[in-house]
């Protein structure tokens, strides 16, 4: 028989407020086996874990309940507690009287049953425990980037000047992200490619970085320290050993029909191309549907006019498998698509554009030299309307669009606006604005000389329609401030559309079992207080692909992932988690279920030898790794015959706790 | 058929490397088919026709442990088979499978029900049966007394056989969900009550989970002192019920709807209803998927692919109501 000792918090008026404490401790007094059991202001503070230390040598406890807060916040406190007075750490169970009860609800007598029902459901759960003892793992002293932009660029460059090695896998044929499809940053506007593409080659020429581009992530398993990753490289079928990215290939090309990714898809490119001039790695890429000589089985005049013998029309996939102790997911974002917005005429005009698009057209190595021209006839624009909050801050019920900021466009809007009146002050230009968000260092004073110098047009309002007149782009908005309909015959109409997470993000969310919200942001593991962590162990986040945010935010948390990174990976052992399966020999059937749904590959079988009354003979039987089992339970709950058991979670603690409840 | 398929068996066991075959032999009744192992000096007893309705797959378990033996098996006999390979109940190559042909076997029961009193006999002509009795000899159609399974029927093809005997046929019929779909348009209440009421009619014989081939833990957590759940069920006749249900859970996505709960339990009650509603849940999930297909399967509800529904699905399709 257990001598169990019960804790009642307060967590000041947390608890107290909506919970009898001194009730719950009474009622604690008459179950079987709590031979001690009293109530505290804060549980968690040095007096109250003297209390626990105290009692526990007093009345020689076997084991303790705390009831306080989720065991997510003081587990480890009081497990640690119970250490110190010489108990192991497993004798310690919570009843998490705050999060599940005093917070949800308001009725002091309800909370305070519901409280006393939670303690006798750990102190039954209790009585089965048995003191367990946790082993170690080693930790892989490389860490695994996923996405190649300014967050992933910074996160490996951080982790690599601390010593450690890094892969930066990136999907694109090059690093750079979409910062480097930027013209110019707010709010100093300097040229976005000045600052990102040093940053690019400090990557590339870094020893302990290792870029492998034009590839992602096939598969992964293992856990926090020992992750083991399947990388596709695909067949880009250009030697990148071979090629000097001299781009006579790329000029030799006859095929000219496909779209120019990288200029957002707005003048065509080669079959074999560079994407941009300062691409790393700097080595071409074949795009084989549109490559005449995959189509048809001619051309091949790219291979004829490499003097590397670069080109290598064989080439496959090429599936690489890498340990890491750590990953950091930096898969960042794209612009939400447009053509479902079409009252903006997106469809229907090549002259309305995306921000994005826009910032192609404004930048030297686009697709118009930097020329600010209509696309549809490639005359210079006297009226330019730009759009905010396209598809951003929409209702939650709304059909299209989504209910966050994207945090971004006010600021690149006013950025956009003040470089068209910088360089054509004969262009007016209008901004149709919901209420300019400005919230950042030197933010508003840039927003404010948007308006005040270079007199940009800012209307409080939303655009109705835009429909198209003949050449003219005929803009339908409100006026709130005024009070009146507003007419702008326009050249060009920008959307600010919204930011949305890489469409690859939720697969990869769904292959590191790393929890999304519902707008496929990563989550943290805690909103404040470990916001660069993912919940799950070992998994980093870094950049948009967490949350909407700038350039210098991007980089401030992506060094602040790399730091958590190196706090990682500078361990030599990790502790294993105690709690882990293990399969009862005497009616394990060896099924192999179990081993289907062990996300950590910690299940394998064994023929050995089964004494039992009923069967003796040698028999089919699971085994766990215990160092690599991460105790989920999937196995015990998948297993027919109930087997396979979770140490710590065993299905007769856990049917305790519902006889409890439900007594 | 039956006389080719023993002229085969007396052949194939005269080499000595079985230990013998799994089949029927005539019962006590009529239409009682005793399932048993045969050796070549019992071959005689042997029997093969339209009531050996019983699935012999989940005898292979313990009859084929450590010899070699043959396995008469129906087509839809071949999913049990594959999916207890599949699950290491079975090692594949102990066991030399004669695919036995099959036209759908017929439910005595069904005869009775239809009135035909004092049955002394049957026999078979074409698709009509000759049913001899007290009152004098009667004829009625097959198609009218086939065995509920054999109206779901999979198909004609054994899905595993070494060699086969004999022509097959598929004799489903109409749309094999019609009764779930019924069950699943009722309101939670009238389900719950229809649900109580088949189920109060258990006398946990548990004939169904003996017969069940997906049903093959070496202890069942009902049995199992240690489990903590075996008491349970015996608590009142609530918990009684759930028995089935947990049964339905257990085998769900390893149920290959071969019908043998229902055929065996003396009760009538339709568990195989639960069972295919599960199926039936799992393929509009999941895509279809048909359990014991093949040796080695990844059944959907321990596999994944990043197609697979996200959890929100339940909500989306009005569950938690």
């Amino acid at each position: 028989m257990q001598k169990i000792g019960v804790f009642v918090c307060w967590c000041g008026s947390n608890i107290a407020a909506t919970v009898d404490v001194k009730a719950v401790a009474e009622a604690l007094k008459d179950e079987a086996g709590v031979v001690f059991s009293t109530d505290y202001q804060y549980m968690c503070s040095e007096n109250g874990q003297a209390m626990i230390r105290q009692a526990i040598k007093d009345y020689g406890l076997t084991g303790i309940v705390v009831c306080s807060c989720s065991p997510r916040m003081h587990e480890a406190t009081f497990r640690k507690t119970a250490v110190s007075a010489g108990l192991n750490p497993y004798m310690v169970e919570i009843a998490n009287i705050r999060e599940q009860c005093s917070w949800i609800h308001k009725d002091m007598a309800e909370g305070t049953e519901k409280a006393i029902v939670l303690a006798r459901a750990a102190v039954a759960k209790l009585h089965r425990n048995a003191p367990l003892t946790a082993g170690t793992s080693p930790v892989t002293k490389r860490a695994l980037v996923i996405g190649g932009g300014i967050a992933g660029i910074q996160t490996a460059l951080d982790v690599a000047d601390a010593g450690f090695e890094v892969d930066i896998v990136e999907k694109s044929p090059t690093i750079g992200g979409r910062m480097a499809q930027l013209d110019k940053t707010f709010p100093t506007l300097d040229c976005s490619a000045c600052i990102l593409t040093p940053k690019m080659v400090e990557a590339a020429q870094h020893e302990k970085i290792n870029i492998i581009s034009y590839a992602e992530l096939e598969s992964l398993s293992g856990f926090v320290g020992n992750f083991t990753a399947t990388i596709r490289k695909k067949a880009r079928y250009i030697d990148e050993d071979k090629c000097s990215g001299c781009g006579v290939c790329t000029e030799k090309c006859p095929s000219r029909k496909g779209l120019d990714d990288f200029n957002m898809r707005l003048n065509k490119r080669g079959a074999v191309y560079i994407p941009f001039a300062q691409a790393i790695p700097n080595v071409a890429v074949i795009d084989a549907d549109q490559c005449i000589h995959f189509r048809t089985g001619k051309c091949g005049l790219c291979q004829k006019n490499c003097s590397a013998g670069a080109i290598d029309f064989e080439q496959k996939d090429q599936l690489i498998e890498r340990q890491y102790g750590a990953i950091v997911v930096a898969t960042g974002f794209k612009p939400i698509d447009a053509s479902q917005f079409n009252e903006y005429a997106y469809n229907d005009s090549p002259d309305v554009v995306t921000s994005l698009e826009f910032e192609r057209i404004m930048n030297a190595a686009g697709p118009t030299k930097g020329q600010l021209v209509r696309p549809s006839d490639l005359e210079h624009p006297h009226e330019i309307v730009f759009i905010q909050c396209v598809g951003s801050r929409c209702s939650e019920d709304a059909e299209k669009g989504k209910p966050y900021c994207s945090k971004i466009c006010c600021m690149y809007t006013a950025k956009h606006a003040m470089l068209v009146r910088e360089k054509y002050p004969d262009v007016n230009v209008h901004v149709f604005y919901i209420d300019a968000r400005t919230p950042g260092k030197n933010f508003d004073e840039f927003y404010r000389r948007a308006v005040e110098q270079y007199g940009v047009d800012y209307i409080k309002g939303m655009v109705g329609k835009v429909s198209v007149e003949g050449k003219k782009l005929h803009v339908q908005g409100s006026d709130l401030l005024n009070g009146e309909q507003v007419h702008i015959n326009a050249d060009m109409v920008v959307l600010a559309t919204a930011i949305e997470p890489d469409p690859t993000a939720r697969s990869l969310g769904t292959m590191l079992t790393a929890s999304m919200d519902t707008n496929d942001f990563f989550t943290e593991a805690h909103p404040k207080l470990r916001p660069v962590e993912s919940p799950t162990a070992g998994v980093f986040l870094s950049g948009v692909a967490q949350g909407p945010k700038d350039i210098p935010e991007t980089v401030a948390q992506a060094g602040a992932a790399a730091a958590k990174v190196i706090g990682l990976l500078a361990k030599n052992e990790l502790t294993c988690n105690a709690c882990v399966a293990h399969a009862n020999e005497a009616v394990c059937n060896g099924c192999s279920q179990c081993e289907r749904v062990c996300p950590y590959g910690a299940i394998t079988y064994e023929d050995r030898e089964i004494r039992t009354p009923e069967f003796r003979g040698v028999r089919r039987i699971a085994t766990v790794n215990e160092a690599v089992c991460q105790g989920c339970g999937a196995c015990t709950v998948t297993c027919p015959s109930g087997a396979m058991d979770l140490k710590g979670f065993t299905n007769r603690q856990i049917m305790s706790e519902v006889d409890a409840i439900c007594r | 058929m039956q006389e080719m398929i023993v002229n085969r068996l007396r052949e194939l066991l005269a080499s000595g490397d079985y230990a013998g075959v799994i089949g029927w032999s005539k019962g006590e009744t009529p239409f009682d088919r005793t399932p048993g192992l045969f050796t070549e000096k019992d071959l005689d007893r042997l029997c093969y026709d339209s009531f050996c309705g019983s699935n012999l797959s989940k005898y292979l378990i313990a009859n084929a442990k450590d010899k070699k033996v043959i396995a008469l098996l129906k087509p839809c006999d071949c999913y049990s088979f594959n999916q207890m390979c599949t699950e290491h109940r079975i090692q594949r190559e102990n066991v030399y499978v004669i695919g036995v042909g099959c036209k759908g076997k017929i439910d005595g029961e069904k005869i009775r029900n239809g009135g035909i009193k004092g049955i002394t006999g049957v026999s078979e002509e074409g698709d009509l049966l000759k049913i001899e009795t007290l009152y004098g000899e009667k004829e009625i159609s097959r198609k009218d007394v086939l065995l509920d399974k054999c109206l779901s029927c999979k198909g004609k093809e054994h899905k595993c056989a070494d060699e086969v005997i004999g022509e097959s046929e598929d004799t489903s019929v109409g749309n094999k969900y019609e009764l779930v779909e019924k069950l699943d348009a009722m309101t939670p209440e009238e389900r719950f009550e229809f649900w109580r009421g088949e189920l109060s009619k258990c006398i946990r014989c548990n004939a169904c989970r003996n017969a069940c081939p997906a049903c093959s833990c070496i202890k069942c957590v009902f049995d199992n002192p240690k489990s903590g759940v075996e008491n349970k069920a015996a608590a009142d006749d609530f918990e009684e019920n759930l028995f089935h249900i947990i049964r339905a859970y257990h085998v769900a996505g390893r149920c290959t709807d071969c019908g043998e709960c229902s055929r065996a339990c003396p009760q009538g009650i339709p568990l195989h209803l639960l069972n295919r509603k599960i199926i039936k849940d799992i393929n509009e999930l999941y895509g279809d998927y048909q359990a014991g297909e093949e040796i080695g399967q990844r059944h959907p509800l321990t596999d994944f692919t990043f197609e697979d529904d996200e959890p929100s699905v339940v909500e989306r399709r009005g569950g938690g109501k």
